[in-house]
């Protein structure tokens, strides 16, 4: 398989409402500032895969706006994914692996900020039996966090140092929408907002976009100085019938971390697509990082959480730093449904 | 879905556990109301523990999912996989869902026929085309359907008659000259050279896939004859390398949702010249007994679950040349086109299969 590497990265100011900006407003300066990075123009991009939702959006054809901003004449090479857009980039690696691409442009986005998200994502569920019930996407959680403080396997103590260390990291991340300093204490005296999560424990509605090369070997070491090599990177499915599954761990995350090979590589640094604290634990967990892996350096979902790029943002963030020189090697991870039903592992390196 | 996927495994010789990955294409998710709905049908696509990816790139969804699930076997790192699409229109109201009132811009509330509607009616203009030419393809599709056993529409006593005296819906196209809304599912399992080889029937080999796009609506955009199909077109043909593609190509079956749309891609995709496509029609060039059937197996004029209209185009490519395809089969057919159409002749996925591995 042909070897490939993320050379440059963007995301949007990360903010809870975009005002009157349009998708592709928010598309096009993320999209023209990571070609600019690496000093490329769209007819340098042999495919471009983008990640959105038409239900984020109110409308069908979320995506078809999305390219107006990209590319509207001459005609290009792309694709879509209705999903984050971490998967749009594995089907830009598809195109890499199988020689029918060298530089894949990647971008996803969302305007989460007009429509009830938590009621969106309801939909996602069974339509027969779990939609009528409307539990909605906080609810959800609440329960994985609840079986998890019932299981013994994490306090609310465990929960809040997680927030605690987000709202820290991300005073380092310009991009952040929530960054603050903050104490164990202070979090717990919070009130409760859908039990047993606080207000902190969810991730914000946020709107915003952002945008990612990735590129074969030759391209990649002609076009950035250090890129982030994608060692592994693997994804899995489990049930929609939540009923049917352990919701305190994740056996798909640890199954592509698996494949990915995390195991035995020099892990330094780790960003997971975790909308809830609790599920940070959970990942951590699967993914057998040690205490010495600096996780969610950015503040993670907590600190900003665009639909449909925030798995992306992810993969992003570790790529940037080793193309930095800030990190040597990373895990991250994209999740996508309820409780963290379908999970994503890449392991990137310089 | 689950029924289109049992039928593709059974005919490929293999199980849910031969499967390395699930590609799942489909239309806007508004048609069913289920968001990502890959999340709620993992059990019954068999995807638990697997790789799964959900694409949507408009009408031609099914055509680029088949192209997406073909990089998997291409990349090497997958032997088998399943790609399904699927879309049940029956759970709503497809012009509603496709005519969105958006901010800032003003409300059409058309439909895909009210959208396409001006442009058959300039293709009629510019090149002096009588009217009953879209009405000749209409007839002939539907004859198609009725040796077709899974096509929607089903219509014994069709007639030229019948079809221009149906009400007109948008201006040039009539009732009958417009594809149903149905629902349906479509599967393939697709393999590499080594389980290809083995398989109990014949392999459609893949010669080459393309998907191209562009904007909806610029200045300049030829809606006849889209840039972005000519670019997918000239793609496809070189990687299959077709040179003549009316010699060279049996049969094809093109995304022809309303009945205008088969002269004017004849044209596009080099079947003959530009404004000679409704000749080609005329002739009966593009009957089943013709030199180059269109759309054999009914079409998307026969049938419509919009998600795998695509697939379905390029599954039937794959029938024809795996001698599979029943009473609609075109004798001696070793080299099929299939093709796929969305948004506002925006989005196009095409592919090449042959009988003869290359």
């Amino acid at each position: 398989m042909r070897e490939a590497a993320v050379i440059g990265y963007t995301q949007s100011m990360q903010r809870r409402y975009a005002g009157a900006a349009n998708e592709s407003e928010l598309i096009m300066p993320v999209v023209r500032e990571v070609m600019q990075s690496v000093g490329v123009t769209q007819k340098d991009i042999d495919f471009t895969c983008s990640g959105s939702c038409d239900y984020l959006q109110g409308a069908a054809f979320a995506f078809v706006e999305g390219l107006n901003a990209v590319a509207t004449a001459p005609p290009i090479r792309e694709s879509h994914v209705e999903m984050d857009a971490a998967w749009a980039l594995y089907e830009a690696l598809l195109k890499i692996w199988s020689g029918e691409a060298d530089l894949c442009l990647i971008y996803g986005f969302s305007k989460s900020s007009p429509g009830e998200l938590r009621s969106v994502l309801t939909l996602q569920l069974d339509p027969y039996y779990h939609v009528p019930l409307w539990p909605d996407a906080v609810s959800l959680a609440a329960l994985q966090a609840r079986a998890m403080l019932d299981a013994g396997s994490l306090t609310e103590r465990d929960m809040a140092e997680v927030v605690m260390r987000s709202r820290r990291a991300a005073l380092l991340n310009p991009k952040a929408q929530l960054a603050a300093e903050t104490s164990i204490e202070a979090l717990l005296a919070e009130p409760r907002f859908v039990s047993p999560l606080r207000r902190h424990d969810c991730a914000p509605i946020t709107d915003g976009a952002s945008a990612l090369l990735v590129a074969s070997a030759d391209t990649a070491r002609r076009l950035c100085a250090r890129p982030a090599w994608i060692r592994g990177i693997d994804h899995r499915m489990e049930t929609g019938t939540l009923g049917a599954r352990d919701l305190t761990r994740s056996p798909s995350t640890r199954y592509a971390a698996a494949r990915a090979g995390v195991a035995g590589r020099p892990v330094d640094t780790a960003e997971l697509h975790a909308p809830f604290s609790h599920q940070e634990i959970i990942l951590r967990r699967e993914l057998g990082l040690s205490d010495s892996v600096a996780v969610n350096p950015s503040g993670g979902a907590l600190a900003g959480n665009v639909m449909m790029a925030a798995g992306l943002d992810r993969i992003g963030h570790v790529a940037t730093r080793i193309m930095r020189g800030e990190a040597d090697c990373g895990v991250a991870h994209a999740t996508s449904g309820p409780c963290l039903q379908q999970n994503l592992v890449a392991v990137l390196e310089a | 879905m689950r029924q289109a996927a049992e039928r593709a495994l059974e005919d490929a010789g293999c199980t849910w556990k031969d499967i390395d990955a699930l590609i799942l294409g489909k239309a806007p998710d508004m048609f069913e109301g289920v968001v990502m709905p890959e999340l709620y049908l993992s059990d019954a696509l068999g995807a638990n523990g697997k790789p799964v990816l959900r694409v949507h790139t408009a009408g031609s969804v099914g055509g680029s999912t088949a192209v997406v699930a073909a990089n998997y076997v291409q990349s090497g790192a997958f032997r088998r996989v399943l790609t399904v699409s699927f879309e049940k229109q029956s759970e709503s109201n497809a012009t509603w869902a496709l005519s969105p009132r958006m901010p800032f811009v003003p409300h059409v509330n058309a439909g895909a026929g009210g959208f396409f509607a001006p442009y058959m009616r300039l293709y009629m203009e510019r090149y002096g085309v009588p009217e009953h030419i879209g009405c000749l393809v209409a007839v002939k599709d539907r004859q198609n359907a009725l040796k077709n056993p899974y096509a929607h529409l089903q219509i014994p006593d069709i007639s030229l008659e019948m079809v221009m005296q149906s009400p007109m819906l948008w201006e040039p196209i009539r009732f009958l000259e417009s594809c149903p809304s149905s629902d349906g599912a479509c599967a393939l399992v697709l393999a590499d050279e080594e389980h290809a080889s083995r398989s109990p029937n014949p392999p459609a080999w893949i010669l080459g896939t393309s998907t191209r796009a562009d904007g909806s609506m610029y200045a300049g955009k030829d809606n006849i004859h889209p840039a972005s199909l000519i670019a997918c077109a000239k793609d496809v043909y070189a990687k299959a390398g077709i040179t003549d593609p009316r010699r060279q190509i049996d049969v094809a079956e093109l995304y022809v949702p309303f009945s205008w749309y088969e002269p004017m891609y004849l044209e596009t995709l080099g079947f003959c010249g530009e404004g000679e496509g409704w000749k080609l029609v005329e002739s009966g060039a593009t009957a089943l007994g013709g030199d180059l059937p269109i759309n054999a197996s009914g079409g998307v004029l026969s049938s419509n679950p919009i998600g795998a209209s695509g697939m379905l185009r390029f599954g039937e490519a794959a029938l024809q040349v795996r001698g599979m395809a029943g009473q609609h089969q075109v004798e001696g057919a070793r080299l099929a086109l299939g093709h796929a159409f969305g948004g506002a002749h925006s989005y196009y996925a095409m592919w090449a299969v042959s009988a003869d591995k290359p």
